[in-house]
């Protein structure tokens, strides 16, 4: 492919996704490039899934700036893409009385940040709203803005709304080698070369590595891994709110909460590592957390566990994100967005924007025509493919022959088999596959490059 | 709403029998439901031979097994595509039909939902999570229903007697497993078990080596395993878990709603093998239609 963009997006992430959907909407010639067989097969495939107010984000951070401007845009945009979102509320749950004594400071900042409703609740208050939750519990903060919703809806919704306005997708398409002659990028990619007058960083966990073409990094990529233990269907009910932790300088913290899926899942660990590209589990952890979780809530000790999986955060050695503009290299750099990019990605792509109109020249006019690309529902307590029949084949998570025909078709067909999972859910239930993963593989020869 | 004298959930051997048998015995208003697009159960995909001994004094390969169970079932009310989603109160259930949703009610309801294996999650098994990684039943699939090679040189994980019809399915395609595991110090099985593996297979099989992690970018590149307190690595390209069996009881997870609801074959209690599934099955018939008449 020899052709000239205006914008070059490197890295399909739900950030580099968001940004493509922002300037393809406002009209510019935009092209993503992504080194993975699939869409989001980095940071972005392996999270909490969570929508955060930014209650205890640092405090006037960019990162939380994006948050805030994110959270506010996937509300109103939410409906006309179908995408999920669970009303679930958050508390932060002291577990001993110097965690209760942390309590007033939590409330004090998340009010700072701008998230008013934030009120610390008592144990007697907290009982009630969670009555499976351990005694142990002493009391906590309500945060009632906090939300569930699913890791892959709105990343593909962005793609799809990316390319109902003309942008185009390249995946296997590894950015090796950059070259910028005076007003233009010439990239070298797996899908050939592609010249674009800007070129955006968004590479998650390899940015420092990409931002060397541009320059001597700023900003080094400590990949920090999140390890997860998610329960089977009978979990989902013991909870309603997700409980956080009392968050340290380092990490948010072992979150308990449900997911959209109609599961229960403990998670993330965060643990430093140099790999850029596998986030491994390892047994002991696992462990570990499956215990954690039935010391906070008892009755999981019942419940089996139906998946396991690790995430790896593109954290660096800076403490906020790092999004600026370039000015004479025409360039974008979009780093360090580590554990709150599901949330900020909208908000990130405006602040791109505004960056990319100040220093390369106005974004042309939006079109009055808008194209909206509602995905297809993953959620629970919504209508789901089955529902109105079909022929379901994956059984634990009732996942219909129409889905995963619909997921291996039309313009961003999943690439290998991890990306049917997350376009469908296929797989990934109780019986990860025993009945049916051999019937999809069958569906799916030829559609990805690698074994079925 | 639809209403019967009998529902039957699944069309295994338990199911299948237990259908036939209530219909010889007069009760004719059973339906079976059976999510699969063919009934039989897991005896469809299991390749090798083995099965209809008890049933039919035959020695059969698993599918034409199945195959003879859904012949003397022809007549009967079974239907595939047919999905109970959850069982709603006294004697009702929620379905789903490639028409959609409905509910049902019986004045007795049979399930036989058989058993599975446990997977690499819930085993907490450590590593990365490439392709490639399966249970013996996947496994039984690719290779004797779609006809497709998942690797050539997995390991085998367990050492139960459907560990060794594991590697039955892999030599039936030319796949040549690297190994078998075995955490304790002897295998599961009963002899001539690891002869079989060792002599006929060729297939090493390594006892007191517990799996530690699974390595591996796209696919399985090899296996972390721990050997008297050491570690060492086997290269291999899939990793197959056998056996742990648990029973498919997704639908009751605290328990039977009440007694109109009773439960045979492998769905309940530890492992049987589709002969006395089948067997269960008749007597369960004969219960239930003691009950009704
Ligand atoms: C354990 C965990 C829990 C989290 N929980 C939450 C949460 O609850 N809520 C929330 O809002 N956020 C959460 N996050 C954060 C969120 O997942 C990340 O901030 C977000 O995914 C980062 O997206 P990204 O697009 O920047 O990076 P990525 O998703 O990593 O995308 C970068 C992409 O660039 C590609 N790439 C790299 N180099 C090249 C190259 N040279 N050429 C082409 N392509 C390249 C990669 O393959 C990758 O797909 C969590 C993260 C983790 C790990
Ligand atoms: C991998 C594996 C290998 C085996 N190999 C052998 C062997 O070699 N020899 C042997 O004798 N035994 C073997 N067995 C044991 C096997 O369980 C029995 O042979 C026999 O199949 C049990 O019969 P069943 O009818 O109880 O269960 P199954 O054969 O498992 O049938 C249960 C049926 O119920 C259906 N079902 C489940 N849930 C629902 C629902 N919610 N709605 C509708 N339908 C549903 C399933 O689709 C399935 O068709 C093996 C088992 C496994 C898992």
């Amino acid at each position: 492919m020899e052709q000239r963009f205006d914008i070059a997006v490197i890295g399909g992430g739900v950030v580099g996704l968001a940004v493509l959907r922002r300037f393809a909407m406002a009209g510019l010639k935009c092209v993503l490039l992504e080194r993975g067989s699939d869409i989001l097969s980095g940071a972005s495939k392996g999270n909490s899934a969570l929508l955060h107010t930014g209650f205890d984000a640092p405090p006037k951070s960019l990162e939380l700036r994006c948050m805030k401007a994110g959270y506010a845009e996937y509300l109103r945009i939410r409906q006309k893409l179908y995408l999920p979102l669970i009303e679930s509320t958050a508390i932060v749950v002291a577990w001993d009385d110097a965690e209760l004594a942390a309590l007033p400071a939590i409330v004090e900042k998340a009010h700072k940040n701008g998230i008013a409703d934030v009120r610390a609740i008592s144990q007697t208050e907290l009982r009630l709203k969670e009555p499976e939750l351990a005694k142990l519990a002493l009391g906590g903060v309500l945060v009632p803005g906090e939300h569930i919703i699913d890791a892959w809806s709105a990343p593909l919704a962005y793609a799809h709304q990316a390319l109902a306005h003309g942008a185009t997708i390249l995946r296997n398409a590894e950015v090796t080698d950059g070259e910028f002659a005076g007003d233009e990028w010439t990239l070298a990619s797996g899908q050939g070369k592609i010249t674009a007058h800007v070129v955006i960083n968004a590479a998650g966990n390899f940015g420092d590595l990409v931002e060397a073409m541009a320059r001597p990094s700023p900003f080094a990529i400590k990949p920090r891994k999140g390890q997860f233990v998610v329960f089977d269907k009978p979990a989902h009910k013991l909870l309603r709110a997700i409980i956080l932790p009392v968050p340290t300088a380092r990490t948010k913290g072992v979150v308990l909460f449900r997911t959209a899926f109609g599961n229960l899942a403990i998670g993330p660990t965060a643990e430093d590592q140099d790999e850029r590209e596998i986030a491994a589990c390892d047994q002991d952890t696992l462990r570990r957390l499956r215990l954690r979780a039935s010391v906070m809530v008892p009755a999981l000790a019942k419940v089996d566990v139906s998946a396991t999986y690790a995430g790896l955060r593109p954290a660096s050695d800076r403490k906020d994100y790092i999004i600026e503009a370039l000015r004479d290299r025409n360039w974008i750099t979009v780093g360090g967005i580590r554990s709150t990019g599901l949330t900020a990605a909208l908000g990130i792509a405006d602040y791109a924007s505004q960056l990319y109109a100040k220093n390369f020249g106005k974004l042309p006019k939006k079109p009055a025509e808008q194209v909206w690309t509602p995905v297809p529902n993953l959620s629970e307590g919504r209508i789901r493919p089955y529902m109105m029949g079909g022929e379901i084949l994956c059984h634990c998570e009732h996942v219909t022959r129409g889905e995963i025909e619909a997921a291996l078709a039309g313009p961003l067909p999943a690439g290998d088999m991890g990306g049917l999972k997350r376009r469908t859910r296929a797989m990934m239930g109780r019986c990860q596959g025993f009945y049916c993963s051999a019937h999809i593989a069958d569906i799916s020869k030829g559609h990805f490059d690698g074994k079925p | 709403m639809e209403s019967h004298d009998v529902i039957i959930i699944g069309g295994g051997p338990t199911g299948l029998s237990a259908a036939r048998r209530l219909s010889d015995l007069g009760i004719r208003d059973v339906v079976v439901l059976e999510r699969e697009a063919v009934a039989g159960g897991i005896p469809r995909h299991c390749g090798h031979l083995g099965f209809g001994w008890q049933s039919h004094r035959r020695l059969w390969s698993g599918p034409r097994f199945a195959a003879e169970l859904r012949k003397a079932a022809t007549g009967l009310d079974v239907r595939t595509a047919a999905t109970v989603l959850e069982l709603v109160k006294d004697g009702h259930l929620r379905t789903q039909t490639p028409a959609g949703l409905a509910e049902m009610k019986a004045r007795h309801i049979l399930i036989a939902t058989g058993t599975r294996e446990t997977p690499r999650s819930a085993r907490l098994v450590g590593g990365s999570r490439p392709q490639g990684v399966m249970n013996t039943g996947a496994l039984q699939q690719h290779v004797y229903l779609h006809h497709n090679k998942p690797f050539e040189r997995p390991v085998i994980i367990g050492s139960e007697l459907v560990s060794f019809s594991a590697l039955l399915t892999c030599r039936h395609l030319g796949i040549r497993p690297v190994a078998m595991l075995e955490e304790n110090p002897r295998i599961s099985a009963q002899r001539p078990g690891d002869l079989i593996a060792r002599f006929v297979l060729g297939v090493p099989v390594r006892t007191s080596t517990k799996l530690v992690a699974i390595e591996g970018r796209k696919n399985v590149e090899a296996v972390e395993v721990e050997h008297r307190g050491k570690r060492e690595r086997i290269a291999c390209d899939g990793v197959i878990f056998t056996g742990l069996f648990r029973p498919e009881t997704a639908l009751f997870p605290a328990g039977l709603p009440s007694e109109k609801f009773s439960i045979s074959g492998n769905a309940v209690g530890p492992l049987k093998t589709s002969g006395e599934c089948w067997l269960q099955g008749v007597a369960a018939a004969e219960g239930i239609a003691r009950k009704l008449t």
